[in-house]
């Protein structure tokens, strides 16, 4: 790993090299008072003025709707159309969060824990992924509760962090970063040893551990406790939408005569027909089962399974819910439950 | 301890309520709180920035059961409760409606009650959103098309729209039929607009105008305009909000002869 | 199969049998037959079943894998899915994902003898290892099957019924729900945990294996014990829903365990273990 600095002013040089050199360079971009991904063609229209956007990166792999496969039907016989190359664009996520970039981490077990998912595959291999370290945070965040920090670089092929008003530290911290470098190397230089990335990193206190609501979650299936906080929950799927990590999704068709495709597009647990069979039973009947369900499933179903825990703490959900369902609130009660 | 919590207190202690619903302090903004013992009450409060419309768990058997339970809402709330029993979703025996008038709490004894206090009440318009209304109005119509267009693409389809509407209550929403499937049930332009355009026209004359399918959505579309917008016109057209829904109301004396 | 996992193998509908009202069971073979040689399942594995323009169902392979060439769906017309399957006719192509999922341990089943319940619609997961260990009978005990159904009208595989009945190694006690039974009716009345206890076969050296609706699962454990049963010795398919049956898309676990991946074939002692969401 390589540390550089780089002058301020020259970081939309580099970043108007990348949209130059990239297909694809999605970066946040304001929308009303909140920001969103979006593809850029300016560099410019970055706003560096938020915390974090609204929804999450994942989509940049994981579009909430995208085609399974196409098909056309020819008399009785069917003939299958496999996801063109052309669909996986080589993409630069630029100015994403810590918390955005170790989401996926969970994302690409899911996909790949046992079957290959390859259209998931095609577009994270295509991902390099350039992160802000946080100097500052919200209510909402959490992420030093749950393994992550401000200044954590799991995830990321570059990390920059604003050291004073002059000067930005660049960490090098894959091939595929180096190559972003490599686009602009007169922009860099190295960086001296004693530059404390730390001492401006947002100050987030630590509320409770993964490895604490692990423990509790092993006791709580039947606790009153996911009543008691779902009870305000309408049940709409903001939460999982918005999630770095929730990867739940439905098959559906879209079909127009003798064409036809197959479509997977964002689901939720928290929806009542998630889990509803035909015949009406439902596994999962009240919400407050579906809220345990979410609990559970990042914080002791994943890392049972999947050696790994299913939340950032970049606190979107909480941000995202209309009634203030926060997570970070809601879990460390768990981790104080008796 | 408040006046408001006191009361909502004695409710619960007194046996003639098994649950208050109301507002607490949240994150950032108060949020919905469930009170079932006489000490949960505490955490009560009611201010103008209690905007989350509470009627929407008044249809929620799987939290009201079949006990009598209290709510303490807005004028939304209030308003919503009035329609609610108009189209026979509530039993009005089994709720205790309330709500806070500066220093006093006011409890009603009943639909007539609600109604006149409805009448007089009618907050102020929001500017923002006649301004907007009055902005696409003036646009051409292909002008409005790439507005709406624009807008509703963004649209995730996580429903919270719809969720956090008390009228929304049906079972299985026409966006899960699908034997025919209606409407397209992932995120795309063209299936986006036929959702909400859906929604809107469901809610026409039923919705109460309470903004909080704007408010919960996460990309803050302009959905609130389309319900606005929507009553406005019901309100020029067929006389205004108290004649219920405008869809569902049939006529023997109507000249269309269409559904005869 | 492409490496894309979403890509269904493309099957001919070969022959199409009404079993029930409502009910139907596809025989398919694979277009390609190269595919076809090299598919290999066991029973007890399922498939993603696709109608082209409906999308897809799953269902257990109803089919015995000792019966080559080819696979067969049973399923009832409810949804779309399923009603885009019931319009096929025979020739027509239809999308199989297959296959998915555990199976019955059969080999450690070897010498023992084997008690089938089953309910309704869910006798074709079964049929898929009762035709296996008639293929391979020698290798089995006595073989006893308890199946019920609400009418006998709703009785599914009623030819096999009758060559089973007929077969002087298989006890067949085939039941319908009273009030269900027509004049001519030569089977039993009853609920079919009750007939189970009517017909208490010995739980000596034995494996029993339900498939059935869960009101009936629900009833027919208790008897099972009460006969003698231990809960290892028990095994049942779970069917929660599923879209992508592939460990994925989120829906059907149970607790930790994922019913497309770790089952659909759990025995009680695994049950037992699970929350009870299901």
């Amino acid at each position: 790993m390589e540390r550089l600095i780089i002058k301020s002013d020259q970081i939309h040089t580099w970043l108007a090299k990348i949209i130059e050199t990239v297909p694809r360079v999605l970066a946040p971009v304001k929308t009303g008072s909140k920001a969103e991904f979006k593809e850029i063609k300016d560099a410019g229209s970055v706003a560096y003025d938020v915390i974090t956007t609204t929804s999450s990166v994942k989509a940049s792999a994981f579009p909430n709707t995208e085609t399974l496969f196409a098909y056309e039907k020819q008399g009785t016989d069917t003939k299958i159309y496999d996801v063109a190359e052309e669909n996986f664009l080589d993409t630069v996520i630029w100015r994403a969060r810590p918390c955005d970039a170790v989401g996926f981490g969970p994302l690409t077990k899911i996909f790949n824990w046992d079957y290959k998912d390859k259209l998931y595959n095609e577009r994270f291999s295509r991902l390099v992924v350039v992160s802000f370290a946080c100097d500052k945070a919200d209510g909402c965040c959490f992420c030093t509760s749950v393994g992550g920090g401000p200044g954590n670089t799991a995830g990321s092929d570059i990390m920059l962090t604003k050291i004073n008003d002059k000067e930005t530290l660049v960490e090098v911290l894959t091939d595929k970063g180096q190559k972003l470098i490599d686009l602009c190397k007169d922009c860099f230089t190295k960086a001296d040893d004693s530059i404390d990335k730390e001492s401006v990193l947002a100050k987030i206190p630590v509320r409770f551990t993964r490895e604490q609501i692990h423990e509790k979650l092993a006791k709580s299936f039947e606790s009153p406790i996911w009543k008691a906080q779902s009870e305000r929950c309408l049940g709409c799927g903001a939460c999982a939408f918005v999630c770095p990590t929730c990867a739940c999704f439905d098959i559906q068709e879209g079909a127009h005569g003798n064409h036809g495709r197959r479509v997977r597009c964002w689901d939720s647990c928290g929806f009542t027909l998630f889990t509803q069979h035909t015949s009406g039973h439902n596994p999962r009947p009240t919400q407050a089962t579906r809220w345990r369900q979410r609990v559970m499933h990042k914080f002791s179903y994943m890392p049972d399974r999947l050696d790994i825990y299913g939340c950032t703490g970049c606190g979107r959900c909480s941000r995202a819910c209309p009634v203030d369902m926060n997570i970070a609130e809601h879990l460390t009660n768990i981790a104080n439950n008796e | 301890m408040s006046k408001l919590s006191e009361k909502a207190a004695t409710l619960l202690s007194e046996g003639t309520v098994k649950m208050i619903i109301g507002y607490e302090q949240g994150t950032e903004r108060p949020r919905p709180a469930f009170c079932h013992k006489p000490e949960d009450c505490e955490r009560l409060i009611f201010n103008d920035q209690c905007s989350n419309n509470l009627a929407v768990y008044l249809t929620k058997k799987e939290i009201i059961g079949e006990d009598k339970v209290g709510v303490v809402g807005n004028y939304y709330v209030i308003k919503t409760v009035i329609q609610l029993n108009r189209e026979n979703q509530i039993n009005l025996q089994n709720l205790v409606v309330m709500t806070v008038d500066g220093d006093d709490i006011i409890t009603f004894g009943s639909i007539d009650e609600m109604q006149q206090y409805v009448d007089t009440h009618e907050p102020v318009p929001n500017e923002k959103v006649l301004a907007v209304i009055e902005k696409i109005d003036k646009m051409s119509r292909s002008e409005r098309w790439d507005y709406w267009k624009s807008e509703l693409s963004k649209c995730v389809r996580c429903y919270a729209c719809r969720a956090a509407c008390p009228l929304c209550y049906c079972n299985r929403c026409v966006t899960e039929v699908n034997c025919p499937q209606w409407i397209e049930p992932w995120a795309a332009p063209l299936s986006n607009m036929e959702w909400q355009i859906n929604r809107v026209m469901h809610m026409s004359g039923r919705c109460v105008g309470c903004g909080e399918c704007a408010a919960a959505c996460p990309l803050e579309l302009p959905i609130g305009i389309l319900t606005k917008k929507m009553g406005m016109d019901i309100k020029n057209t067929f006389g205004g909000w108290k004649d219920g829904s405008v869809l569902s109301t049939y006529n023997v004396n109507d000249k269309e002869n269409f559904i005869k | 199969m492409s490496n894309n996992i979403y890509i269904p193998y493309v099957m001919v509908v070969d022959k199409i049998t009404v079993e029930a009202p409502g009910v139907k069971t596809l025989r398919l073979r694979f277009q390609n037959e190269e595919e076809g040689n090299k598919f290999e399942f066991k029973a007890g594995n399922f498939a993603e079943y696709s109608a082209f323009g409906e999308g897809e169902c799953t269902f257990c392979i109803a089919s015995a894998p000792t019966r080559k060439g080819y696979i067969e769906c049973t399923f009832r017309k409810a949804g779309r899915v399923t009603s885009g399957l019931d319009r096929l006719e025979e020739g027509m192509t239809m999308g199989v994902r297959a296959p998915l999922g555990n199976s019955f341990p059969l080999d450690e089943w070897k010498g023992k003898n084997l008690v089938f319940v089953a309910g309704g619609i869910a006798l074709p997961p079964m049929r898929a290892v009762i035709d296996n260990v008639l293929d391979r009978r020698d290798e089995f005990g006595d073989v006893t099957i308890v199946y019920g159904a609400k009418t006998v009208n709703d009785l599914v595989y009623k030819e096999e019924l009758k060559e089973w009945e007929e077969r002087p190694d298989v006890n067949l006690f085939a039941t319908v729900d009273p009030g269900g039974e027509t004049p001519d009716w030569k089977g039993k009345v009853g609920f079919t945990p009750n007939v189970l206890g009517e017909v208490a076969p010995s739980s000596d050296n034995a494996i029993a294996i339900v498939c059935g609706p869960p009101i009936m699962i629900k009833f027919t454990f208790p008897v099972l014990e009460k006969l003698g049963f231990k809960d290892e010795n028990i095994y049942t398919t779970l069917e929660n829903r599923m879209k992508c049956g592939i460990g994925k898309c989120g829906r059907c676990n149970v607790g930790p365990m994922f019913v497309c991946k770790d089952g659909p074939v759990f025995s009680k002692v695994q049950l037992n273990a699970l929350p009870p969401e299901f």
